[in-house]
């Protein structure tokens, strides 16, 4: 039998917070947080809620969260500052699976910067990582990485003006060969991407959000396909993408009701 | 180690407890997959509700303690999901709770149209304002809400007890005069509490919430074996089960099936096939059955 380990919440106070842009803020926490890229814990604000977060910085002592201001959650998340209290719990969810000589490509759409950074990080120069968003200000840490990245964004207001799925499509096209492709932003994105991987044959790995509860595969507010995101994904591979039929299409709401997809985010983004 | 339960043949007597997972066709199917006999749909209320805000479920290590709130999409808003569910290839049991006696009935009459192999009716549930907990404490309205709803369903009944009542088998013996057709026990123990005394506050958005797994094993081995000795329809033992020899115990106490819930956290998806794999292993090296043991510590000597 496993170990069992306790899994109450820890509580931290917020170190140092980091405004990255209008949208943006990232909170740093002084705490050794065992964790692979890709992973999330569940941030406690007391008297307010709890979510998942991908950790969006990561050193041997200290790590970071990155919140993007869009419901009553992260609202009050992005005002919280040096010495306010929070509670998390985790890491949770399986992480993004690297090895080690690939010649790989990043896409991240929007916020799905945040999980991928970490990763980014982790790789060499010889990878590829195409970031793309709504407008500017949606590119985050535009100034972060060793490695170049290729930006666009929908407006044209910084980088090439389109889609990551384009560029994507460009690189391919232009002879670079991929043995891995990580992507995460909004899922019709990941969709697309995804699809791009099957038609040229190359693994991917798509990093799913869900409404979640308990964090650890037990409650079923996550659930998708078969699959238990906060359990078995957050990241899943192109054998469960392919035989997924709620990928892009269905989520649940609190309820528990299953929903297209276009609601689910309406509602999220509430 | 198939067996037989009001008339359905189970592949084992594992069964998955309602609120664990049960939430589409298809994560019933795999939990059925990894090795469960029955699977139980997390209960299905009157009016659409969202449940309670997070944090709803805390690992405490020794169990878990959650205020998940009854989240339902309700009753009439779920017929994608019905179905997907009638091409199901696995037993199933539909649980259903209600704020009164006429709504439990008119959920329960629905759902029965819906023809799962079993409904279960929650009783117990210490996780809303009103719902269910008020009706398994008291003797009377038991009754009254077991026999309203055995009259408007076509499928056997299983009622889902609380270990807060003061007297369970009293609760058991009426829900048997009432009609029921098997007895489910225990739902979660308490409520109780967790404050972070950093913030200083109640873990628990809604502050209380039950407590499961490991911790309430003994609890709920006591309520099954003071339910065995004053009811002759069958149990379905449930509460910290996570090892074959757990489910052992529970089958001596009198247990015909063992429900498995926290215990998906501690051992995984496939903690049914493991746990069904350890009671056959167990057996086997006693030269025992399943029928030989049930009940077995209700005999003096222990033979």
């Amino acid at each position: 039998m496993n170990t069992i380990t306790d899994q109450k919440h820890i509580m931290l106070r917020v170190e140092e917070k980091k405004v990255e842009s209008e949208m943006f803020a990232t909170l740093f926490f002084q705490y050794a947080l065992s964790f692979v890229p890709g992973q999330f814990i569940m941030v406690w604000i007391p008297g307010i809620d709890e979510k998942p977060y991908t950790i969006s910085y990561h050193s041997q002592d200290r790590f970071a969260i990155t919140i993007e201001a869009k419901g009553i959650f992260s609202k009050k998340a992005v005002t919280l500052d040096k010495g306010d209290l929070v509670g998390i719990r985790g890491p949770f969810g399986n992480g993004f699976d690297i090895h080690s000589g690939e010649k790989v490509a990043v896409v991240a759409g929007g916020c799905g910067m945040a999980p991928l950074a970490t990763l980014v990080e982790q790789l060499d120069k010889t990878a590829t990582v195409i970031h793309g968003a709504r407008k500017k200000p949606y590119i985050l840490y535009p100034d972060r990485f060793d490695i170049e990245r290729d930006f666009c964004t929908d407006d044209g207001s910084f980088g090439h003006k389109g889609f990551v799925t384009d560029l994507l499509e460009k690189q391919i096209a232009l002879g670079n060969h991929f043995d891995r492709v990580y992507t995460c932003g909004p899922e019709i994105m990941m969709y697309h991407v995804f699809n791009i991987c099957e038609k040229h044959h190359i693994p991917c790995q798509v990093s799913l959000e869900r409404y979640m509860r308990c964090g650890f595969g037990v409650c079923g507010a996550c659930v998708c396909g078969k699959q238990v995101v906060c359990k078995d994904g957050p990241v899943f591979g192109s054998d469960t993408l392919r035989k997924m039929k709620d990928f892009n299409t269905k989520a649940l709401l609190k309820s528990g009701k299953a929903v297209d997809l276009s609601l689910y985010f309406s509602w999220r983004c509430q | 180690m198939t067996v037989q339960f009001l008339g359905k043949i189970l592949k084992n007597p594992m069964v998955l407890a309602s609120g664990i997972l049960g939430n589409s066709k298809d994560i019933l199917e795999r939990v059925h997959e990894q090795g469960c006999g029955l699977v139980t749909m997390k209960s299905i209320g009157p009016e659409p509700r969202d449940g309670h805000k997070n944090p709803t479920v805390i690992d405490l290590g020794h169990g878990m303690i959650n205020a998940v709130g009854l989240p339902t999409p309700g009753h009439l808003n779920m017929e994608n999901e019905w179905k997907e569910l009638e091409k199901r290839d696995f037993p199933l049991v539909a649980s259903v709770y209600g704020g009164s006696v006429k709504e439990y009935q008119m959920v329960a009459e629905y759902v029965s149209s819906k023809k799962p192999d079993f409904i279960e009716i929650n009783i117990s549930c210490p996780n809303s304002e009103q719902h269910g907990m008020i009706f398994g404490i008291n003797p009377q309205s038991s009754h009254d809400v077991v026999s309203a709803v055995k009259k408007v369903i076509d499928v056997p009944l299983i009622v889902k007890l609380t270990p807060q009542a003061p007297d369970i088998a009293r609760i058991a013996k009426v829900c048997e005069d009432a009609g029921a057709d098997a007895i489910c026990a225990i739902n979660t123990v308490g409520p109780g509490m967790v404050i972070d005394i950093e913030s200083r506050l109640p873990v628990l958005a809604f502050k209380k919430g039950g407590l499961s797994g490991p911790m309430i094993k003994p609890i709920a081995v006591r309520c099954v074996f003071d339910i065995y000795r004053t009811v002759a329809i069958p149990i379905i033992g449930l509460g910290g089960v996570s090892t074959g020899e757990d489910a052992i115990e529970m089958i001596m106490a009198g247990a015909s099936l063992v429900g498995i819930g926290s215990g998906v956290r501690y051992r995984g998806m496939d903690v049914f096939q493991k746990v069904a794999d350890e009671m056959e292993t167990w057996l086997l090296d006693h030269h025992l059955s399943l029928e030989q043991i049930k009940g077995a510590a209700h005999k003096e000597n222990g033979e």
